[in-house]
Parts: C-alpha cells; sequence; structure tokens
C-alpha cells in the first residue's frame, strides 16, 4: 500500500476520485447493518457465555477456587503437563511438517497436488475419526502391538494406549497439518531464483537451504508453531479418548470436573486459567498469526 | 590462466555452469534426495494411514476390530443404517449443519462485506472478535455454552446447536469470503452502478458471481466444521438430543465395535466428496 504522498496526484480528476472512493465503500449506516448479524450471533453465542463462565470462577467475590488449584500439586502437575505436551508436539510437527511443506513448494504441480491431499485429507477428515483410528491402532491387541509382535520386536503387547506418549503420537497427527500449510504458504511465495542465485555464487544445496530458504521461510514456521501450540494447549478429544488417567492435560481435567465431578465452579477457574494462557500466547504473537499468514492458509 | 578461463566462462554461462555441477554432485545429490524421500514418505504415510485405515476396518467380518480384515461383508452398514440411535444422531447432525451452513454462509458474507467494502467502526477488533472461536479452546466454549443454555433447556435443542455452530462455522465463511473480496476490482461494481443498478443489483449481478467461488467453499467448510465438530457438540448434547460426534465420542469410549468404523468410513467419504467439489470448483475456475 503506497501512501497519498507517494502518488503525484493530477490535481483535475481529484472530484471524480473522491466521488469514486465513497461509490467503492459502503456506508456507515449499511456497514454496521451487514456487520449487525454477526455481532449478535457473537454476543449471545461466544462473548455472553464465556464472560458467564470466567464470573462463575470468581462466584461470590472470592478466589477460593484459584485457591484450590495452586495448592494442589497434581492440578500444577497438570498445567505443566499440559505445556509440555504442547511442547513436544509443536516440535514434533515442525520436524516432520517441514520437509512436506518443502516438498510441496518445491515439486511439480501434479506430484504437488497428490502431496497436498495427503495433508488437506486427514485435516478436513473429523478429529473424532483420527482419534478412533488411533485408538484401534495402539489398543492391546492392535495393529502396531501385532506388527511389533510379529517382527520379533517385542514378546508380548505393550501398553501403548492410555499414555502420554500415545497422546503425543495422535495429537501430532491431528495438528500436522495446521504446521505445514502456513510453512507451504510461505516458501510457495519464495522466488526459486534467490536459492539459485546462491547456487550460482558457489553455496551448496545444504548450504543454500541453510543460508537462504530457511531464514525466508521462518515466518511461516512461527505461525504454524504458534497455532500448533495454542490448538495442542486447548485439545479435548484426542487425549480424552487416547489418553488415560496418568496422562492428564487441562482439558481432560476440567471435562473430568463437569461430567464426573459436576464441580462447575472448579472447573470454571481451570477454564479461565487455560483461556488466559491462550490468550496471552495469541496476544503476545498475535503478528505472527496475523489472518494472512496463520489461519488463512489453513484452507 | 587457462582454469581461470573456464572458471570465467562457465560463470558467464549458466546452462554449462549448471550441468557441470549437476554432474559432479550428481551421487551425493542422489544420496540426498533418496534419504529425503524416505522421511517425506513416512511422514505422508503417517499422515495418511489412520484416516483411510478405518474403511477396510468397516468391512470385516469379525465382531472385534481386527487387521488384516478378514472376509468382506456389508453387516457393520446394515448395523449403522438400521440403529435407530445412530440414525436419530445422523439425522440431527445433518439438520443442524445444514441450517448452520445456512446461517453461517449469510452472516459471514454480510460481515465480510463490512470489513472488506465498507465503513465499519471497530472493523478491526470485530475480525479479531471473530475469528476467537476458532482460537479459544472448544472445551472453555463448550463448557461456556453449556453453562448458559442448560437453565434455558437449549442443550440437546436444534437451536442451540444452531447458535454454538454458527459462532464456530462463520470464522471459516469470513476467510474465504475475506480473501475473495480482496481479490475482487471494485471497479467492475463501479461499471455496474454507472450504468445505472442500484447497490443490491450492483452486488447480486456483480460482486456476488465474483466472489461465488469463495463464498461456495465458505459454505462447505462451514458444513465440516458443524458436521464433524465434537467437543462444543459434546458438552451441549443430552439424552433429548444428541450429534452423530457425541455418539461416537460415548461409542468410542464405551462400546468398541466396527460400527464405528463404518460411521467413520461414511463421515471420510462426505468430507473428500464435498473437499473434490471445492477443488473441481475452483481448478474449473481457474482453467
Amino acid at each position: 500500500m503506497s501512501g497519498p504522498s507517494e502518488v503525484p496526484q493530477p490535481a483535475f480528476p481529484r472530484q471524480r476520485r473522491s466521488s469514486a472512493a465513497s461509490a467503492r465503500f459502503y456506508s456507515r449506516g449499511v456497514s454496521v447493518c451487514l456487520a449487525a448479524p454477526l455481532v449478535v450471533a457473537l454476543a449471545i453465542g461466544f462473548v455472553y457465555p464465556v464472560t458467564r463462565l470466567v464470573g462463575l470462577s470468581f462466584e461470590g467475590g472470592s478466589l477460593e477456587q484459584y485457591r484450590r488449584l495452586v495448592a494442589e500439586p497434581l492440578y500444577l502437575g497438570v498445567l505443566a503437563s499440559t505445556v509440555k505436551v504442547a511442547v513436544v508436539v509443536t516440535i514434533a510437527s515442525l520436524l516432520l511438517g517441514f520437509p512436506v511443506a518443502y516438498l510441496m513448494a518445491r515439486l511439480r504441480h501434479g506430484i504437488a497436488m497428490v502431496v497436498a491431499a495427503c495433508v488437506f485429507i486427514p485435516l478436513w477428515t473429523s478429529v473424532l475419526v483420527r482419534s478412533y483410528a488411533w485408538v484401534v491402532l495402539l489398543q492391546r491387541n492392535g495393529i502396531v502391538n501385532t506388527l511389533l509382535a510379529d517382527a520379533g520386536i517385542t514378546d508380548g503387547p505393550m501398553k501403548l494406549i492410555y499414555t502420554q506418549g500415545a497422546v503425543i503420537v495422535a495429537m501430532t497427527h491431528v495438528l500436522m497439518p495446521f504446521m505445514i500449510l502456513p510453512i507451504y504458504s510461505t516458501l510457495r511465495t519464495l522466488p526459486p531464483d534467490y536459492n539459485r542465485a546462491a547456487r550460482n555464487l558457489g553455496a551448496g544445496a545444504f548450504r543454500a537451504f541453510i543460508s537462504i530458504t530457511l531464514p525466508l521461510s521462518l515466518p511461516g514456521v512461527f505461525a504454524g508453531s504458534v497455532l500448533c501450540f495454542v490448538l495442542a494447549l486447548g485439545f479435548y478429544i484426542t487425549p480424552a479418548l487416547v489418553g488415560g488417567p496418568g496422562s492428564m492435560l487441562m482439558a481432560t481435567l476440567i471435562g473430568q470436573q463437569t461430567t464426573v465431578l459436576l464441580d462447575w465452579p472448579f472447573a470454571a477457574a481451570l477454564s479461565t486459567v487455560l483461556l488466559t494462557v491462550t490468550l496471552i500466547f495469541v496476544f503476545l504473537f498475535r503478528k505472527t498469526l496475523s489472518l494472512s499468514k496463520g489461519l488463512h492458509s489453513v484452507h | 590462466m587457462s582454469t581461470d578461463l573456464t572458471h570465467s566462462t562457465n560463470r558467464l554461462s549458466p546452462v554449462r555452469d549448471l550441468y557441470d555441477s549437476a554432474a559432479v554432485q550428481v551421487f551425493a545429490k542422489a544420496f540426498g534426495v533418496t534419504i529425503l524421500a524416505v522421511v517425506i514418505g513416512c511422514v505422508l504415510f503417517f499422515l495418511l494411514l489412520p484416516t483411510l485405515i478405518v474403511i477396510p476396518m468397516s468391512l470385516s467380518e469379525k465382531d472385534y476390530i481386527e487387521f488384516p480384515p478378514s472376509g468382506f461383508s456389508l453387516k457393520w452398514y446394515r448395523a449403522y443404517f438400521s440403529d435407530p440411535d445412530w440414525m436419530a444422531a445422523t439425522w440431527f447432525s445433518l439438520k443442524i449443519a445444514l441450517a448452520t451452513t445456512a446461517a453461517a454462509t449469510i452472516i459471514g458474507t454480510m460481515a465480510s462485506l463490512a470489513i472488506v467494502r465498507g465503513r465499519l467502526p471497530f472493523s478491526s477488533a470485530l475480525q479479531a472478535l471473530a475469528l476467537g472461536p476458532m482460537i479459544v479452546p472448544h472445551i472453555v466454549l463448550g463448557v461456556a455454552l453449556y453453562l448458559v443454555f442448560s437453565p434455558l433447556q437449549l442443550t440437546g435443542n436444534f437451536f442451540g446447536f444452531l447458535i454454538a455452530h454458527t459462532v464456530l462455522a462463520t470464522p471459516y465463511v469470513m476467510i474465504t469470503v475475506t480473501a475473495a473480496l480482496q481479490r475482487f476490482d471494485p471497479a467492475l461494481e463501479l461499471a455496474a452502478l454507472n450504468c445505472g443498478a442500484n447497490r443490491l443489483q450492483a452486488f447480486v449481478l456483480v460482486v456476488l458471481p465474483n466472489i461465488a467461488p469463495g463464498v461456495a467453499a465458505g459454505a462447505v467448510f462451514a458444513f465440516l466444521a458443524s458436521f464433524d465438530e465434537a467437543t462444543v457438540a459434546f458438552f451441549i448434547s443430552d439424552i433429548g438430543g444428541k450429534s452423530i460426534g457425541r455418539k461416537m465420542f460415548e461409542d468410542i469410549d464405551f462400546n468398541l465395535t466396527p460400527v464405528i468404523a463404518a460411521v467413520s468410513t461414511v463421515l471420510v467419504v462426505i468430507s473428500l466428496l464435498l473437499m473434490g467439489a471445492i477443488h473441481l470448483a475452483n481448478a474449473q475456475k481457474r482453467g
């Protein structure tokens, strides 16, 4: 967007320009009317319920629920392992996803489409279907255990499901497309000339990648990482089905408080903590996660 | 001297340069490419396998889940389509998803117009807030909505689901429609206005056909966002009304039968068909 000072403005079309500009945009009244249904929907379906939930955690104006949360090492442990799992899932998605994104951006159109399909098909398949597949793959007499035993690697079935390892593997699988797509959309906009120029100047393929392609892909890497991390923090379905009591995360703890123990004020406090952590992250990285780079490229 | 000369001619001829370096590095390159291909192949296998494995599992003859499946039968599909609980959940979800698609597409398109082409106070704040439901953990939203809906008897209720899923699906519409509007040249609309069309005519006859692929893509995403949504649906379902996601969650947790594989296959096929339709529509538009 060039500022008006940079563009030499002839004097005469000025009036025409401003009338064109006014026709170009809807009037304020029309704009507000167009946005009104969204505002109403967000108010009743999003802002009000979340505000009520946060309010419930401070029930009676006391910090009682938060005191309980801080006093019990179990709950702080759950918060810590939630962050840990999110970090591990993000790093695993980055290491596994980057080569795929690179390939998608570099290959000829036809083959790139096949790779893209491998990324998009899981992305638009229900999380439930994918979590179910992991339950089946990892269960006691499941495929993974059978294969490992047949290959002579293990003697008998190992306990794979309902462990933190299972949660990490399944969540990496579910969230990896959110890493691949922002990296891909950054890499795709890099002109191949940069890489070629580096090679012409004597850099090897590896050197050209390290000093040219990788630094230029960092915006996508950051966007994908923040997206992955934030989504991993609040993930419910996959850890609820694949994880067990020993691998409790914030989301599954909230689920347990609401569906089993029916302790709503405490669940509200846990939700408020999870929400706050998420929002702090989103706020810190809001530039990285801006519409064009982060959420947008998921389509 | 002579080496210098070859060197400089190489520099001057990029084709030659490329050929020479390719000849020298061919082995190292082949090695690196092979390793990279194997790694990427494994990752793609990892991505795709758990999505597609439900298909052979759903065709198994046995009552328990085994792989590779022995025999071939459609009995789990028969079981799915003849079970009143599964059918009730499916129809309930389908009705919600269709209503959500309509509501989210209309609300999202209107708001995108206001944001891209309008003079809207607090435009960027509204945009950030509208994307909020994508970022806020769905478990938080689910618990919050249950809390508000429960006393109003909106749990397990069509309208409760419609409100919740519309809020969740609208961001997808706004992302695709905003992008389509930003690619659209407003001069075309000005031309229509100049030729005597009013605002509404200009929108219906000029703007809408041009942003239609974006609106259609947003509608498909909205449908899937509702139909495949599980976390919020888990909390706002009850005995009276249960979405297919809630029903699946319960069965995976308590009653793991190949019927779930059959239901999963149906969901995968629906997603694939819708995504394929979008892809074809976009390819046609481009071609």
